[in-house]
């Protein structure tokens, strides 16, 4: 045995930051040896957008004259931050399954950092994937005409988006069995993504649908980004529909305040 | 487990002690009052069938499962108020602790050496120096998702190893591997034991209890039911005895009485085999002064020979079952 194996004495607070980086460095080696892993990961968002505009996108008519592509795309963005919390979880589950969270667990880490890590690491993905759906709508023709500050805060928006799922990613992750019965998340992503106004205006849906699309958070992230790119926003007069920017901040805050701490204690609960 | 006082005093000097562990899930007693000691610098041995009480006694050890009650130390590090500093000094692998299959070998260890605080660079080092140990060099750099059972289980091993831990844990490391990947685990292990570990196996393989353990604790519906080495344990249950094969069913009455002269305890003749069948103390002299009287006798012997019970047929007696009959309960109840 030639190294000296002391471990370093730092804090408590600066193993919780370093751990955390490290768990981080994990996520991104998986892009290094797995880089296919992330166009499998936008297989959905990528495939449903050009299904909507280019063979939908003729009979779409959302009012106005307004061009469909343009808002389509926000909408597309959105979605995709709306089904990253499937990532997330699928993730969670096949470390609780392989035990890999276990061997974390029984290491003298910072507790805090294999969640922290989960969700600082997802959140780097996330603006990986925004830049790989912002080229694709670039080549389509979409283009933001607001401001670059408004773009850029369109952009921290879908973010701030995903950094609230990720909370229910981890508390669903450590709720379901194992990676087949994470599968059946797909059954909630699917209406929480669609029932929206990703791709159609809410004001367009049957009454009682319109109002769930209305009041869906990933509605608010879209309108709200579609104000800011300056696309068509296509909104009716719904006190949600008009307060967007406000919804677009206040429901990803929400759901934080109430899935952090869920997770958390969820994590916490492995230990029973 | 911190509101519950130790129920006895523990023995730091032990690498393993536990007093009184209870865990309940819901109406299951998975460990009812369990008590453990692993002498520092050996192998020893945790059996039972599944659902016994083995994986919930190595998760509560290795703080991965919180005890309702009970005291333990491990390496002298109190489980109920320092989990933190028993986490320094343990190791875990084998069914419940893994590796990401993503990443290569190399990869893994020096993550696993980051979050065990070496420090970028001495992880770096650590993992060659690991990787040539467990004799994994050659395959450091492939993804772990292409390495053989015995790779991965090394790799496990290796893992569990960065810090030399004091205690290392091995739960069921050979399970569904085949017999060379089993080879290479026990030589891994062997290897440990020979820096100074203290090993806590568990296993359903009796034969790997027999290979490995210098003792041998046996559970059971989480008790403790025996404890001993191999040797102990299989003398405890009936020490050798010696078996007798007649050729012509005509002498199993001489071969009866040759028997009967040289124990205490009566035969029992088994006559469709034609065997006679006696529990003996004095293993050599007995089986001489038996040969003797049967030739003496003009006995026509098939076989011959001293016979010692399998650990299965002690584990039998034991528990009043075998190693595999029962569902596993952990799985059923986490």
């Amino acid at each position: 045995m030639t190294t000296d194996l002391q471990p370093l004495r730092r804090s408590t607070a600066y193993w919780a930051v370093a751990d955390a980086w490290s768990m981080v460095w994990r996520q991104l080696l998986y892009y290094v040896r797995q880089p296919t892993t992330i166009l499998w990961q936008l297989g959905f968002p990528i495939v449903s957008v050009l299904l909507f505009v280019y063979v939908f996108g003729s009979a779409m008519d959302i009012g106005g004259g307004a061009d469909y592509t343009a808002f389509a795309m926000p909408g597309m963005f959105a979605m995709t931050m709306a089904f990253g919390f499937m990532n997330t979880a699928y993730a969670v589950v096949l470390d609780k399954e392989k035990g890999v969270t276990d061997r974390f667990r029984s290491m003298p880490m910072a507790p805090s950092a294999v969640v922290s890590g989960r969700g600082f690491g997802d959140l780097l993905g996330a603006a990986l994937d925004l830049l790989v759906i912002a080229a694709i709508a670039l080549v389509i023709g979409w283009r933001s005409q607001g401001s670059l500050w408004e773009t850029l805060y369109a952009f921290g928006l879908l973010l701030l988006l995903r950094f609230a799922l990720i909370w229910i990613g981890i508390y669903l992750g450590l709720g379901v069995k194992n990676t087949e019965t994470a599968g059946n998340l797909f059954a909630v992503a699917f209406p929480f993504a669609m029932i929206s106004s990703v791709f159609t205006p809410p004001s367009m849906m049957p009454g009682w649908l319109g109002f769930l699309a209305t009041w869906n958070p990933v509605s608010a992230t879209a309108t709200a980004i579609r104000e800011l790119f300056g696309n068509p926003v296509a909104v009716g007069s719904s006190w949600p529909e008009q307060n967007a920017q406000l919804l677009a901040v206040l429901w990803p805050v929400l759901i934080t305040a109430v899935f952090l701490p869920l997770a958390v204690r969820r994590y916490q609960r492995l230990s029973r | 487990m911190d509101n519950h006082p130790p129920v006895a005093p523990l023995d730091p000097a032990l690498a393993v002690h536990t007093v009184g562990l209870v865990k309940r899930y819901g109406q299951v007693m998975a460990l009812d009052g369990f008590d453990l000691s692993v002498r520092r610098g050996t192998v020893h041995g945790l059996l039972g069938p599944n659902g016994a009480g083995k994986t919930t006694a190595v998760r509560v050890l290795t703080t991965l499962t919180e005890a309702d009650a009970g005291a333990a130390q491990i390496a002298g590090a109190d489980l109920g108020s320092d989990r933190l500093e028993v986490r320094r000094r343990i190791g875990l692998a084998g069914q419940y602790a893994a590796v990401d299959e993503v990443l290569t070998g190399r990869q893994n260890l020096e993550l696993f050496g980051r979050l065990f605080h070496l420090g970028r660079p001495r992880a770096r080092t650590r993992a060659t120096e690991l990787l040539e140990q467990f004799a994994l060099t050659d395959a450091a750099d492939k993804g772990v998702g292409a390495y053989s059972g015995g790779m991965r289980r090394r790799l496990d091993l290796a893992a569990s190893m960065i810090l030399a831990p004091q205690v290392m844990f091995l739960d069921e490391p050979t399970t569904g591997l085949d017999p060379r990947g089993r080879a290479e685990v026990w030589e891994a292990v062997r290897a440990l034991v020979g820096q100074g570990t203290t090993v806590l196996l568990t296993t359903q393989y009796l034969d790997e209890a027999d290979q490995l353990a210098d003792r041998i604790t046996v559970i059971d519906q989480g008790r403790q039911i025996a404890d001993g080495t191999p040797a102990e344990l299989k003398r405890a249950v009936g020490g050798a005895q010696i078996e007798v094969t007649v050729a012509d069913p005509a002498q199993l009455d001489a071969a009866e009485a040759a028997c009967a002269a040289v124990s205490t305890l009566s035969p029992l003749v088994d006559r469709p085999r034609r065997r006679v069948v006696v529990p003996v103390e004095e293993q050599l002299g007995s089986l001489a002064a038996v040969a003797a009287r049967l030739a003496e006798a003009g006995v026509a012997v098939e076989d011959v020979g001293l016979r010692r019970p399998t650990l299965d047929e002690v584990f039998l007696r034991l528990t009043g079952h075998r190693t595999d009959e029962e569902p596993e309960l952990e799985e059923a109840t986490r």
